[in-house]
């Protein structure tokens, strides 16, 4: 392509949509600005009082998770038939959280998307946060969570191995597996601007503790080189393994053969739902940050609507999930089948069942609209919404069918405790909590990536 | 010049991408060979220019990749099959289309972990102390400038020669790196 066509092509680029970066900025103030919010003294107000409030529940985790490890899993609302209650439920919520955050860095990196660097490295921090907070509650419904480790295969005094024909024992590996290379890529996309922040540390503290962790980068060009690749290759790993990982979760429920749990259309039905929760939780985090921290020149008006188009995306396919699922139930003709789908929609958790149809199917529609999908305030409660809906669809998925046994003398009913909502809600901070830190201590938009995306950063005329 | 240097080179710092590209042509012209280029974000064609060909590294994550495969199906045929046999209503031990689930995420963890562990370390990182430090204004290659450094060891290397070289290159500044 010559130069011309290029730039009328931007031209244009630059009519049709508003650009990925503010112009004006230089290589030196994109650093400036967003290694300031790390470096500089002192923190916001409102940085302490979302601190606050997110450690206050992280203390009420803890208070509800040491009564639990004293009195034991029946201060749940578990029972049988509903052996899984909120444990799974939060589990299923928070891991699918979590996947957005590797289709930002990883799955639009592979697509040349170039709107995602000013939202992955902090997408990324939200992956790992919240597979921690995944990674939580099945510990806690085993029951005795010292015993983790009887999970994994190691050679034991009492010569048995784990069951590796188990969907549950997949899961094991599939979170394990997805939490570490998450961390790595992470860490690795992290080296340069651990760097920039070791060089740019007033305090002798911040030189060793960045120093330390960005290992003597020194941003040589073999370094650069073998970086780019490693880089690449990594996002062509974390691609096959997020869409694994909810597909191996999806398992859990579609190997069982349980009506309402056994069904083909799972896998891809859960991978969608959790990359349409994921980027909710992307933009309830974004709109706030870029406006408490004056981000707005690097998380423009155009990466909410971006977002905003992949939720509308991904939300028409859980739909398509939930009415295959309907249909499956009538066509394949099967009477436990057909009566959980009946039972989903009159019986007694229809409540729920209607309102996730609602927070998901129905009201994400306003997403259409151009108005609405740049109205940060209203994809901020869209968003809100969403995430509620989406718990909700995991909690119909697990009560629903489990509560109506095929022998009805074996029927129960489920209601989640103070200790369930407590645990629920302390996650939430907990959450919170380590994001908090994080805005605080690490970089939360990549500086080495935001420089490639300015005017000057060719070293060549693009035309060549 | 074949006695000892007592510096690690000298270096010269530049304002734009293209200023240090068009420096690391010339200097790979004029028959410098142990020098690094320093950027604060990859620049295309750099890396050849100074005479890089291709890294292992592919190689690395590859041979990671496959023992990770290899070891996870052989560790659960082993145990389900060998060391713990388990007749589950009949069916077979060597059940082998369970096992792809953890096969393939142990494929992908080691694959990973062989691609960071590989990264670092054919960069020689971590690498706390090194000679460039020294210099005060080598601290700007992690914000907005590029620098060209020709290393003391390169045989061509001459105090003077290299400083009236480097100086035809028109940079901002030019310094020495101590050792």
């Amino acid at each position: 392509m010559s130069d011309d066509a290029l730039s009328s092509r931007a031209r244009i680029d630059s009519l049709v949509e508003p650009p990925i970066v503010e112009p004006g900025y230089t290589f030196a103030s994109v650093t400036d600005k967003i290694s300031a919010i790390v470096l500089r003294e002192g923190s916001p107000r409102g940085w302490w009082l979302g601190l606050a409030i997110s450690f206050s529940l992280v203390l009420l985790l803890l208070y509800a998770v040491g009564y639990l490890l004293i009195a034991g899993v029946g201060i749940w609302g578990i029972n049988v038939p509903v052996a899984w209650g909120f444990a799974i439920t939060n589990f299923v919520w928070w891991i699918g959280i979590g996947h957005a955050g590797t289709l930002i860095s990883a799955i639009l990196l592979l697509l040349h998307q170039q709107w995602r660097t000013s939202i992955n490295r902090f997408a990324e921090a939200m992956t790992l946060f919240a597979v921690a907070c995944a990674g939580l509650f099945p510990l806690l419904h085993m029951g005795r969570p010292w015993f983790f480790y009887w999970l994994f295969p190691y050679p034991n005094t009492m010569k048995i191995w784990p069951q590796f024909r188990s969907p549950l024992v997949w899961d094991v590996f599939a979170v394990s597996t997805y939490f570490t290379v998450s961390l790595l890529f992470w860490y690795v996309g992290m080296l340069p601007d651990l760097a920039t922040l070791r060089d740019r540390s007033m305090s002798r503290l911040g030189r060793v503790a960045y120093g330390a962790l960005a290992m003597g980068w020194r941003g040589s060009a073999f370094h650069w080189r073998r970086y780019e690749v490693a880089y690449l290759i990594l996002a062509g790993l974390a691609t096959p393994l997020v869409v694994s990982v909810h597909t191996v979760v999806s398992f859990d429920f579609a190997v069982a053969n349980l009506p309402g749990w056994h069904s083909t259309i799972f896998p891809p039905y859960f991978v969608a739902g959790a990359i349409y929760s994921g980027f909710a939780m992307v933009l309830v985090l974004a709109i706030p940050l870029r406006a408490f921290y004056g981000l707005e020149d690097f998380i423009t008006e155009r990466h909410l609507e971006n977002m905003a188009k992949i939720m509308l995306a991904t939300g028409l396919m859980v739909g398509y999930g939930y009415f295959i699922e309907a249909f499956m139930a009538w066509y394949g003709d099967n009477q436990y089948d057909l009566f959980t789908t009946i039972n989903r929609a009159i019986g007694p958790y229809a409540p729920a069942y209607w309102a996730l149809l609602a927070c998901n199917v129905v009201i994400p529609q306003v997403l259409w609209v151009k108005r609405a999908r740049s109205s940060a305030m209203l994809l901020f409660v869209v968003a809100i919404i969403v995430l509620v809906g989406m718990w909700l669809e995991r909690f119909v998925i697990i009560v629903s069918s489990l509560h109506r046994d095929y022998l009805p003398s074996s029927w129960g009913m489920y209601s989640g405790t103070f200790w369930d909502w407590a645990t629920l809600v302390g996650s939430i901070g907990l959450f919170f909590c380590m994001l908090f830190l994080f805005v605080r201590f690490l970089p939360m938009i990549s500086i080495s990536e935001m420089r490639t995306l300015l005017p000057g950063s060719l070293a060549k005329p693009s035309g060549e | 010049m074949d006695e000892p240097s007592d510096i690690y080179g000298l270096i010269a710092e530049f304002e734009t991408p293209a200023d240090l590209l068009a420096a690391t042509h010339e200097a790979r012209a004029a028959g410098y060979q142990r020098m690094d280029a320093y950027s604060p974000f990859p620049i295309e064609g750099l890396a050849e220019a100074l005479g890089f060909h291709r890294t292992r590294l592919p190689l690395v994550i590859l041979v990671g990749g496959i023992l990770g495969c290899l070891g996870g199906f052989a560790m659960q045929y082993w145990c389900a099959a060998v060391d713990y046999p388990v007749n589950v209503g009949g069916r077979p031990l060597d059940s082998w289309p369970m096992f792809i689930p953890i096969t393939f995420e142990l494929t992908i963890l080691c694959a990973s972990l062989a691609a960071v562990v590989g990264l670092l370390a054919l960069n020689r990182l971590p690498m706390p102390y090194h000679p460039l430090f020294h210099v005060g204004r080598f601290a700007l290659a992690t914000r907005d400038r590029f620098f060209l450094c020709i290393e003391s060891t390169d045989p061509k290397f001459e105090r003077q020669t290299v400083w009236q070289f480097l100086n035809s290159l028109k940079p901002k500044v030019i310094e020495e790196v101590p050792i």
